[in-house]
């Protein structure tokens, strides 16, 4: 891996997308907008409000950076980008990381914004704290970004891209625990929530708005989301394929 | 091992040599058949061949891009696809394979340091590859602004990143027009006679005339190697144009 090779990749992914105003206010705009709409849905259940709002900061990110990464990715192995990319002298790594790092960047900002707005306007509580919140926000956003980035393989087209959200994002949605306690749900649910990688995204979240310390289960669901995040991209890497 | 030094070793006689290479893709449709060629070294070849003939997919294997499963391929004696070889073999795809959103200069710049050059060196090769692609003007505008032909210029420029020994260029001149079509040919003549080894795809026969040598290709056959001299000579036909419908016929 050549380090400067993997920010270069950052900074160019990250310079399309400042050419590209209307997603970057998509990006940071639409999370807190929903949020603000969320609270005044639930107007008269402000505890359930709580309890979601939190959640959903580690949902946005995740599905968001889905989104974008897989059309994005799409488009480099469509447009010949990514064929030229791989006859020059970079590993697949500087590649995958570079769009790893931007993304997770974008996540960061996403998670600043969104956190802000819930925490300082619509004042809901999260008693483990501003970094905590963060870091579960930004590894939502690198599982994302690594699962789109793999998704993208499979798609022949923009279209198909998106089709992917509603096949492989919204069933970990349903049974993430954000509607109905995972306990609560059918024995077999419960068991393929326990394999999905949201579940930790959205446990973590679960256990920084309840707990005022770091706990031990927290750690669990962090790695857990790491681990899932680095399979997919090592999985992402081996579809790239090139004569070595 | 040095690639340089490989390059101008007297054993290397030959830039690329395929031997019995046969592509199928998805498992059934066979691409290539059974290819045997040699290439030379310092000239400018042409495969020429109708769309579907399988040119493509020779130059995906020829740069590495594609896996292979029947034959070999070497390119200065190495490998295809080999890490050493990336520093000096450089691809210009048939799709735009430049990035539309970012401005000419930032794409030059990211595939520059992508290429491995120096920080130091960058500056003068983005201004050396504007000026031979004759772009310097249109730097910071956005690719996607720009016309089809300007867009194939910048796409080009990446392609001139770093002076490669080996330029692989699928379809450069389709689309463009006839003043730009010659200065592009004028560039490829001058690339070839400072020691750069181009292999041009091209379904356009008066193209294939430009080039030192041709390797005529159709429905993943090699139909013959050789000169744009010779080929009229064996096939005793006036034009090129001829000698390809001439081949194709005794194929058949």
């Amino acid at each position: 891996m050549n380090i400067r090779k993997t920010f270069a990749t950052s900074k160019r992914v990250l310079s399309q997308l400042s050419h590209d105003r209307r997603t970057l206010a998509l990006i940071f705009i639409v999370p807190p907008v929903l949020l603000s709409i969320l609270k005044y849905v639930f107007q008269g259940e402000p505890r359930f409000f709580g309890t979601i709002a939190p959640m959903l900061l580690g949902i946005f990110p995740m599905i968001m950076m889905f989104l974008i990464t897989s059309i994005v990715t799409l488009r480099e192995r469509s447009s010949g980008t990514l064929d030229r990319l791989m006859t020059m002298p970079i590993s697949k790594t500087d590649f995958i990381f570079g769009y790893a790092i931007a993304f997770c960047l974008l996540g960061f900002v996403q998670a600043l914004i969104s956190g802000g707005v819930m925490l300082g306007l619509l004042h809901v509580a999260v008693l483990g704290g501003t970094i905590p919140t963060m870091v579960v926000a930004v590894l939502a956003a690198f599982l994302g970004t690594s699962l789109g980035l793999f998704t993208s393989a499979f798609a022949r087209s923009e279209f198909q891209a998106v089709q992917f959200l509603p096949a492989f994002i919204f069933p970990q949605l349903l049974v993430c625990g954000l509607f109905v306690a995972r306990a609560e749900m059918a024995k077999p649910l419960q068991l393929f929530a326990d394999l999905m990688p949201l579940t930790y995204s959205v446990d973590a979240m679960k256990q920084v708005t309840i707990n005022l310390s770091w706990t031990s289960i927290l750690t669990r669901d962090l790695i857990v989301v790491a681990c899932f995040a680095i399979v997919a991209l090592i999985l992402g890497s081996a579809t790239i394929r090139r004569q070595e | 091992m040095n690639l340089i030094f490989i390059c101008y070793d007297k054993e290397v006689e030959h830039s690329v040599k395929i031997k019995n290479l046969s592509v199928t893709l998805g498992g059934h449709l066979k691409v290539l058949k059974n290819i045997n060629l040699e290439l030379p070294i310092s000239k400018t070849i042409g495969f020429i061949g109708p769309s579907g003939a399988g040119k493509t997919t020779l130059i995906r294997a020829i740069v590495g891009s594609l896996k292979i499963n029947s034959g070999e391929i070497s390119v200065f004696d190495m490998p295809a696809g080999s890490r050493v070889l990336r520093e000096h073999v450089s691809y210009m795809t048939q799709e735009l394979s430049v990035y539309p959103d970012l401005t000419v200069k930032e794409n030059l710049k990211y595939f520059i340091t992508m290429a491995g050059q120096s920080r130091k060196m960058s500056r003068d090769i983005l201004v050396e590859v504007l000026s031979l692609v004759d772009m310097t003007s249109k730097s910071d505008s956005l690719v996607s602004d720009l016309s089809s032909g300007q867009k194939q210029r910048v796409s080009l420029a990446v392609a001139l990143i770093g002076s490669p020994k080996l330029m692989v260029l699928d379809e450069p001149t389709v689309g463009l027009d006839p003043v730009l079509r010659e200065k592009l040919w004028n560039l490829f003549a001058k690339l070839s006679k400072q020691g750069t080894t181009l292999i041009i795809s091209s379904h356009s026969m008066d193209e294939a005339e430009r080039c030192d040598d041709l390797v005529l290709v159709r429905d993943g056959e090699l139909l013959a190697h050789s000169s744009p001299k010779e080929l009229l000579r064996t096939t005793g036909t006036k034009t090129l144009e001829e000698s390809f419908l001439k081949l194709v016929g005794d194929k058949e």
